[in-house]
């Protein structure tokens, strides 16, 4: 079962290369003009999507994907309140969400424990409050007639078409910063996220960790604000670290897909809605984000939809082969011929609608002869391979009864294994000389 | 044995919301002994060894651990959660929880080399479990999650154990792999305080027994302490059969 890390590895790098072939492929499909306000805006979308990925998957695996969302309805507030006072300017929009977003967390953290207010009860009154506030004020905005004001409400569904180049470069900044970050404080932030009251006994000061990784959660969903929007960020925070959990077992793998799937929703999204004026932009990165995770969900390996039902559908027919090449050396068994046929009308009573094709499939493997009337005899290597798959089932039980009480090396109780194959010689040795 | 208790706890008390879940608790704990903390549901067990370990406020009291306050001591105390408190779906294995325990003593900026790895590997063969190093944690049974956590908290190479309710739903294989380490680390000096259920199997595993519903009821050698009378004050009337598990214990 367990894969070597090397091909996870692989696995994250053909998923990179797929990504980055989707953009020029969408490009040319879509036929879209390549020009500099487009290469902009795929950019900028791109190097958000990058950063809210990575970020995102601590929310997600901190079990905090709602308070994402609060949080991004807190910042609008924040936004309004920025612009009143210093004019419409990216970095003191930001900054005021920055800090709006922050009272938002500090208010609902102190409502969950000062009060016997539950957390998403605490979210959701933090959340609307903020959000009304700030609609509130955007409205009044918006009434006055000033010219300037053009474009505010971006910030409610994201607009990826305003994103300047300067706007590029100082996102970029901000989420470097955020990543160095995250690359000095990675152990720590493993261990508060995995075991937070294990990493406080150590001595790390926890509630300081904590608040250092709420501030970069917070920085990326500012920073995602006006591409995507107060309403919808929560969406591109979340998905694609959920579709990343489904390719990988392991913490830095997840944050490197989810960053390949953030960029490639985020740049994605930018460019879709560049395509037409006034499409916003929001609601068409969560669409790239969410068609990620439902193919993530279903095809994945391991954890996809599909890929277990395939597994457990090819199971069943394994299995059911080997129950009836088990049936059918038993019935030769008990009339004390090896090769007394089986008919095969008694085969289907025994085991149902999975016979036929198992018989089918055992008859191709050469293990089994079809008679001429429905009959069904063993070949030479079909009783070799009933004996070995009697004695394994045998091993196996003994194994689940008595593995334990023997010492024995601990492996995953799979009779469809061979069991020769899992345990060291020793270890079947003792287990067949059980009394 | 050292003058200095490994741990010593002097008037603590713990509220949750104004409730009082710890009422003035001494207790003492000395070096090199095996201690079970034992108690009904509700009776502060976990709370006392998070309290212990500062992991929650204080409403009064102070606790040292080898004389010392816990802020100082951390490199001394090693921790054992309950097994439940965590995510086993977190996506890592079973080698990475284990290298955990080494993070304290590597501090800031600081990543686990070589040296980790190997001592690591050597808790691991330590307690059993060297050949599901790689394994994914949420593949484990609970017995494996256990000795997991154990291994987790040798490497931490502590003077001072707390355990919370680690023989709690294992299998018979991990509970005697628990019982062997604790075995192990008494020889080698070390105190170690387990939260325990099994009324019956303290007088085999521990050498001393706390009994607490709330307050601390009697605390001290087993021998001496965990007789029927304060088995009954500490769990009312509600532990069937008593009289007859002290008699078979403590003939």
């Amino acid at each position: 079962m367990s894969l070597a890390g090397g091909r996870n590895w692989r696995t994250v790098a053909v998923l990179l290369a797929l990504s980055l072939a989707v953009i020029p492929l969408s490009l040319a499909l879509g036929n879209i003009r390549v020009d500099y306000t487009l290469v902009t805006v795929a950019a900028g979308g791109a190097v958000l999507g990058i950063v809210c990925g990575v970020l995102g998957s601590f929310a997600v695996l901190r079990q905090q994907s709602l308070l994402g969302d609060a949080l991004s309805h807190a910042a609008l507030p924040g936004v309004a309140l920025a612009f009143l006072l210093a004019g419409r300017e990216l970095g003191w929009l930001l900054l005021g969400a920055g800090i709006a977003s922050w009272l938002g967390v500090l208010l609902i953290n102190s409502l969950v424990r000062r009060t016997r207010l539950k957390q998403d009860a605490a979210m959701g009154v933090v959340l609307t409050a903020f959000f009304a506030l700030g609609i509130t004020l955007l409205t009044y905005i918006q009434s006055r007639n000033d010219a300037s004001q053009a474009g505010l409400d971006q910030f409610i569904f994201g607009q990826a078409a305003a994103i300047r180049r300067q706007d590029v470069v100082l996102i970029s900044a901000v989420g470097l910063a955020a990543f160095l970050v995250l690359i000095a404080l990675w152990k720590e932030f493993k261990l508060i996220t995995f075991d937070p009251a294990f990493a406080q006994a150590n001595g790390f000061p926890l509630r300081l960790l904590d608040v250092t990784l709420s501030t970069l959660i917070v920085i990326a969903i500012v920073l995602g604000l006006q591409l995507a929007g107060v309403v919808l960020m929560v969406g591109l925070l979340i998905a694609p670290a959920v579709a990343a959990r489904q390719w990988t077992r392991q913490l830095d793998q997840m944050l490197a897909l989810a960053g390949i799937f953030g960029g490639l929703a985020g740049a994605g999204g930018a460019i879709f809605s560049g395509l037409q004026q006034g499409l916003p932009t929001g609601p068409l990165i969560i669409v790239v984000a969410v068609a990620i995770v439902a193919l993530s969900i279903s095809l994945a390996p391991e954890r996809g939809l599909l890929w277990r039902a395939w597994r457990q559908r090819r199971d069943r027919q394994r299995f059911a082969a080997q129950q009836v090449l088990q049936d059918i050396h038993r019935h030769a068994t008990q009339h004390r011929d090896p090769r007394y046929p089986a008919p095969g009308g008694m085969l289907v009573a025994l085991r149902g609608t999975l016979a036929r094709p198992a018989l089918r499939q055992l008859q191709r493997e050469g293990l089994l002869q079809a008679g001429a009337d429905d009959d069904w005899t063993l070949s030479e290597r079909g009783l070799e391979r009933a004996r070995e798959a009697a004695r394994n089932q045998l091993l196996w039980e003994r194994y689940r009864q008595f593995g334990e009480e023997l010492g024995l090396p601990s492996v995953t109780v799979d009779t469809q294994q061979p069991i020769d194959r899992l345990l060291p010689a020793t270890a079947l040795t003792r287990l067949e000389t059980l009394d | 044995m050292n003058q200095t208790p490994a741990l010593h706890i002097e008037d603590l008390t713990v509220a949750f919301d104004s409730r009082p879940a710890l009422w003035d608790v001494d207790l003492v704990v000395p070096e090199g002994v095996l201690m079970a903390v034992v108690g009904p549901n509700g009776a502060g067990k976990t709370t006392l060894v998070r309290a212990a370990l500062d992991l929650i406020p204080r409403a009064a009291g102070s606790v040292r651990i080898f004389g010392e306050s816990v802020a100082r001591a951390r490199g001394l105390t090693g921790y054992v959660p309950q097994r439940s408190s965590v995510d086993w779906d977190f996506p890592t294995t079973v080698q990475d929880v284990v290298m955990m325990g080494l993070y304290g003593r590597l501090g800031w900026l600081r990543r686990p080399g070589a040296a980790e790895r190997l001592r690591t590997r050597q808790a691991l063969e330590q307690i059993g479990i060297a050949d599901l190093a790689t394994r994914q944690i949420s593949q484990l049974s609970g017995g494996q999650q256990q000795r997991t956590f154990l291994a987790r908290a040798l490497v931490q190479d502590a003077r001072v154990y707390f355990m919370d309710e680690p023989f709690a739903a294992v299998d018979a294989i991990t509970e005697r792999a628990i019982v062997t380490l604790l075995q192990e680390l008494r020889a080698r000096g070390r105190t170690v305080v387990v939260v325990h259920h099994d009324l019956q199997s303290v007088p085999d595993y521990f050498d001393q027994v706390t009994l607490l519903n709330v307050e601390v009821i009697a605390s001290g050698p087993t021998a001496e302490v965990y007789s029927e009378d304060n088995l009954r004050r500490t769990f009312g009337g509600r532990v069937a059969g008593i009289a007859r598990l002290t008699e078979e214990a403590l003939p």
